[in-house]
């Protein structure tokens, strides 16, 4: 362990600070600042990277999955073993960023956002980075930021395209403005892929925002909704302010956040790309993952264990089970044959 | 007809003159697609009202989910 002092005999810091509008003054200010990132993905580890590396006091990343071969194309922070071992992105995260900047402190969550765990994980958070891969997550985030007056970036790429927005509370439009409906289906990294380039134009957009709020400049934000196409050569970006809604039940005069509302909460999902539907209990529990190998010993089947997570395989079948209850059927997109599958082994 | 799409200079099929028409051609019509033409946001229910014409700078952003 190096001891303070000696950092700033490294100067870790001096390229970032000689530039003007940030600065010494502005370093400063990064230092003290907590930033929340949903998602420890390709935007996830890319942002979070970045961040780390420019010094942010505190960083937490939340995830609830865990690192596959197919992330390693993009996902900047994981190596092979830990695909081998199936560690959970939050964890493998933690320990790469740790490795990087020890003078950050970065705490890794292994969990699936929903109200209870935003309302939890909020206070004193300076702003939230979106990195997440679907669009129930992102409203929750957006009724969040808007009932705590927090700001945050929105990115999201596919294929050789993304685009990003930073929603400010009270001054710009937030999601539910922009979107009006939810966007159902349509294209995924599964069904058309993504090139990494595409993630590395959303992630520098979304971190150069993130620098410009927390080191107060304001000012140099875009301002503007913006979207490329690597492949096809374009660019662009466009003023939304005019999309606000004066009645927009997330931003307008009288919120009521309704995407904080049991009723419009996923309890299960499929997940982008990942041919894998997302069994969530009702209620946090904690699951004995030694009780559950023990019994899942009796069935047949392939028994995995590491601290995190017991990973299941019977025939094509395979099932992981995180220690926060929550359950992870691969080989389906179909909700109702996973839940089988789930009461089939959980009862 | 020769428009300006997201900054490139393209050459629309000739049964084009709407917007609907356009997101149609682009396989957007079911995406939550932002259209911005000569500056202005055009709202959805107006797609098949506006028409298009040579020159026009058309702005197509559509939101995406993935990360």
């Amino acid at each position: 362990m190096i001891e303070k002092g000696a950092f700033t005999l490294n100067n870790r810091y001096s390229r970032q600070e000689l530039f003007t509008p940030i600065g010494k003054e502005g370093q400063e200010k990064l230092a003290k600042k907590h930033v929340l990132i949903i998602g420890a993905g390709a935007l996830g580890t890319g942002n979070v990277e970045n961040l780390v590396r420019a010094g942010v006091g505190k960083i937490t990343i939340v995830d609830r999955d865990y690192v596959e071969f197919s992330n390693l194309q993009r996902q900047q922070l994981y190596v092979e073993s830990d695909a081998t071992e199936r560690i959970p992105k939050a964890i493998a995260a933690e320990k790469c960023l740790k490795e990087i900047n020890s003078e950050v402190e970065v705490v890794g969550k292994v969990m699936d956002v929903t109200k209870e765990e935003l309302e939890q994980m909020t206070p004193g958070v300076d702003l939230i980075i979106d990195s997440t891969d679907n669009f129930d997550t992102r409203l929750l985030i957006n009724d969040i930021a808007q009932k705590h007056n927090i700001p945050w970036i929105y990115g999201a790429c596919v294929s050789s395209y993304g685009l990003s927005y930073t929603i400010i509370p009270g001054k710009t439009p937030c999601l539910n403005c922009l979107l009006e409906t939810v966007p159902l289906g349509g294209a995924t990294c599964d069904t058309v892929g993504i090139i990494s380039p595409a993630v590395q134009m959303v992630v520098a957009y979304q971190t150069t925002e993130a620098l410009k709020l927390l080191v107060d400049d304001e000012k140099a934000l875009r301002g503007k909704l913006v979207c490329f196409d690597l492949w096809k050569n374009e660019h662009t970006s466009i003023k939304v302010d005019g999309v606000k809604k004066s009645d927009c039940k997330s931003c307008g005069s009288e919120p009521t956040y309704p995407y904080l509302s049991y009723e419009n909460q996923t309890k299960s999902s499929v997940l982008c790309g990942r041919n894998t539907v997302q069994i969530r209990p009702p209620k946090r529990l904690e699951r004995d993952l030694d009780q559950l190998v023990e019994t899942l010993s009796t069935q047949g089947g392939e028994v995995e264990q590491n601290p995190y997570l017991v990973s299941y395989t019977i025939g094509e079948q395979r099932m992981v089970f995180f220690r926060d209850g929550r359950v992870l059927v691969h080989g389906t997109n179909d909700i109702a044959e996973a839940k089988t599958l789930y009461h089939r082994i959980l009862g | 007809m020769e428009v300006t799409l997201n900054g490139k200079k393209t050459e629309l099929p000739e049964a084009i003159s709407n917007l609907t028409q356009l997101l149609t051609h682009y396989k957007l019509e079911d995406k939550v697609v932002i259209v911005e033409v000569n500056g202005e946001i055009i709202d959805k229910s107006k797609h098949e009202d506006r028409s298009i014409e040579a020159g026009d700078q058309i702005e197509l952003v559509h939101f995406v989910g993935g990360g």
